[in-house]
């Protein structure tokens, strides 16, 4: 079992739910700071972005984000050297789309991420039936793959049983983006996931808030967090203020909340 | 009527369905039903009744007789810019909006760059009575204000998308954003041969009216068959009809918008092809003076052609596609969109240097009437 899964499943086996922020490579010229404000705050595991120029399943933030990461500079190289001088607690993840994936190859792609120090990688314009190539050239990475609420309860199965690390359930159908209250789709799909797989089953889109964090975890394993925290970037907010909203949700998610 | 509608899921190495899960049961509804629907003999007699009675085909093959014999060819024009709406992009959207009817669709969702398959969706949805919306480049609706108009006052919502480089690529991507939140009612009215499967492959089908009915229109085979490419939905359904042929497939790119000549493999809304991009896979703005084919992709089944050496892609540049569009509007009486006015301007400097021989014949798709791009010659003149 690779290093990513080890350590989802471990957390999940102690009673712990796992929380996931995912940050924008390159967003600022201190955008590592970011990763260690989130692991000082109780990161399970951190999701790294390699910014594309036309996210498809992204809302405004990370299309913000990605555009000013872009701006500044930022490439595939810039940030995998950037994330290989880091010395992090936690795995790391990339999320990122297709084309930079393949761009030179899937082979190069998961050489470079192993050896700056990655332990998975989620492309969500990669379904399972285009997977083969990306999943035989990911040795020593987990490929995490998404479910929607749309997934039918036959493919739910073969995702589960083709995801490394965790599963990623989309709590909605839509892009990315914070929302208000977690839809009521999120928890039925969670639940009829966990029915299917035994991996970690983790819940990402609209969740936003200590409130949307708790809510989540009533039926999945953990959370992963990221256009609020964009948002909150891309308004000026410092690592220790990313690091603030991180330890609501944390303290949501231990049940330490009032 | 060729029955050819073998599912093609994969030109070659290119294609395929690279989506987010959350569009992947809503592609495999639009394929379940287009499969059905193409093999259904009411479907095709009620889109060939539309096709007949309110888009005004079989579209004429008009012999360009002056400019023909300045070119010491015999050039003969499919006019598309004759059918309703003025282009070919109705075929398609007829097509689409019976099928989302039948899959008991509301709303139709379309991308538009020049305007006008956004016109022909917006004409499609008052048709068949179906909300339409139509998302636009800032840039394109800016330099295309007489197609939104067309639009509004066809009913459709115009919706204008200001990320990226405002244009066709960003317009398309933001509709892709949006069916995923309204799949359940919305039928995403693609409207050239790509994104994923089944697009490639059903517009095409959609298309291949054009070379059809070209091809039983001509005498004899022509030597080389003609047409513009940006996506390629016209270039694809005119070569349709003339692929086990002798014919010499020309598929004419802008020279700032070939994904063809001048890109690489990669992924773009939702398939594998050629792409404009830099070393990373960021994707590249392309530029043309046509906002039609301003699309730094193109459909799979070129990208395949070419691979093969099918079909040959070549471009030209705007003022090139400029002068034509005057010549074929002086010698002709035909006042062309600047698109199709690419495959014009390639065959005057074929037959000048004589690519093109003295004496072949050459059938040329005229995509489009030029209505909408006076503004843009207007402020060029």
């Amino acid at each position: 079992m690779n290093v990513l899964e080890t350590h989802t499943r471990r957390v999940r086996d102690s009673g712990r739910k796992l929380l996931v922020p995912y940050v924008t490579g390159g967003l600022a010229g201190d955008w590592t700071d970011y990763l260690h404000a989130a692991a000082d705050a109780g990161a399970d595991v951190l999701e790294v972005g390699l910014p594309f120029s036309d996210p498809m399943l992204d809302g405004p933030a990370i299309q913000r984000a990605s555009d000013a990461a872009l701006a500044r500079g930022a490439t595939i190289d810039s940030i995998l050297t950037d994330v290989s001088r880091l010395s992090l607690p936690v795995p790391v993840v990339a999320m990122t789309y297709a084309n930079l994936v393949f761009r030179r190859g899937a082979e190069w792609f998961c050489a470079a991420l192993r050896d700056a120090g990655f332990s998975g990688l989620i492309v969500p314009d990669v379904p399972v039936d285009e997977a083969d190539e990306l999943l035989a050239a990911a040795t020593g990475l987990d490929l995490v793959l998404l479910v929607s609420p749309a997934t039918t309860r036959e493919r739910r199965r073969e995702i589960a049983g083709r995801s490394g690390g965790y599963v990623y359930a989309v709590s909605l159908m839509g892009t990315t983006g914070a929302r208000a209250a977690l839809p009521a789709s999120a928890g039925e799909l969670a639940r009829s996931v966990k029915a299917v797989t035994d991996l970690p089953v983790l819940l990402g889109f609209g969740v936003s808030s200590p409130a949307t964090a708790r809510a989540a975890v009533v039926e999945a394993d953990g959370v992963i967090v990221g256009s609020t925290l964009m948002q909150q970037v891309l308004d000026g907010s410092s690592p220790g203020d990313v690091g603030v909203s991180l330890t609501g949700m944390r303290a949501a998610l231990d049940g330490l909340d009032a | 009527m060729s029955s050819r509608t073998v599912e093609r899921s994969r030109f070659g190495i290119y294609g395929g369905r690279f989506v987010p899960e959350s569009l992947i049961p809503a592609c495999e509804d639009v394929e379940r039903a287009f499969t059905e629907a193409w093999h259904d003999p009411v479907f095709r007699d009620r889109l060939a009744e539309i096709l007949s009675v309110y888009a005004g085909r079989p579209t004429p093959l008009t012999p360009a007789l002056r400019l023909s014999a300045e070119l010491g060819v015999t050039l003969l024009l499919k006019r598309e810019d004759l059918a309703h709406t003025g282009s070919h992009k109705i075929n398609n959207v007829l097509g689409q909006a019976l099928l989302a009817q039948r899959m008991g669709k509301a709303r139709l969702i379309a991308e538009t760059g020049a305007g006008s398959h956004g016109v022909a969706t917006a004409t499609a949805g008052a048709l068949l009575g179906m909300a339409t919306t139509v998302f636009m480049g800032e840039r394109d609706i800016e330099r295309q204000q007489l197609n939104v108009f067309r639009m509004r006052t066809l009913g459709a919502e115009v919706i204008p998308v200001s990320t990226g480089s405002r244009t066709l690529k960003d317009a398309c991507t933001e509709a892709l954003r949006h069916w995923v939140t309204a799949v359940d009612d919305s039928h995403y009215c693609l409207g050239s041969v790509m994104g994923p499967h089944p697009y490639p492959w059903m517009v095409r089908e959609f298309q291949r009216v054009i070379g059809d009915e070209a091809r039983s229109q001509v005498t004899a085979v022509p030597d080389y068959v003609v047409a513009c490419v940006g996506g390629g939905s016209n270039a694809a359904g005119t070569f349709a009809g003339f692929l086990d042929t002798s014919a010499r497939l020309i598929g004419v790119e802008a020279e700032g918008g070939a994904a063809v000549t001048a890109g690489s493999d990669g992924i773009l809304h939702g398939f594998r092809t050629r792409v404009l991009q830099d070393a990373d896979g960021q994707i590249a703005e392309a530029h043309s003076i046509a906002p039609g084919l301003d699309y730094p992709g193109v459909g799979p089944e070129h990208a395949h052609f070419a691979s093969t050496g099918q079909a040959r892609y070549v471009t030209v540049g705007d003022t090139d596609v400029v002068a034509a569009v005057h010549r074929l509007a002086r010698t002709e009486g035909i006042i062309c969109a600047l698109e199709s006015a690419h495959a014009v301007a390639w065959l005057i400097n074929a037959a000048a240097s004589g690519e093109v021989p003295a004496g072949a014949t050459v059938l040329l798709t005229l995509s489009g009437r030029g209505d909408k791009d006076m503004a843009t010659l207007m402020e060029l003149a």
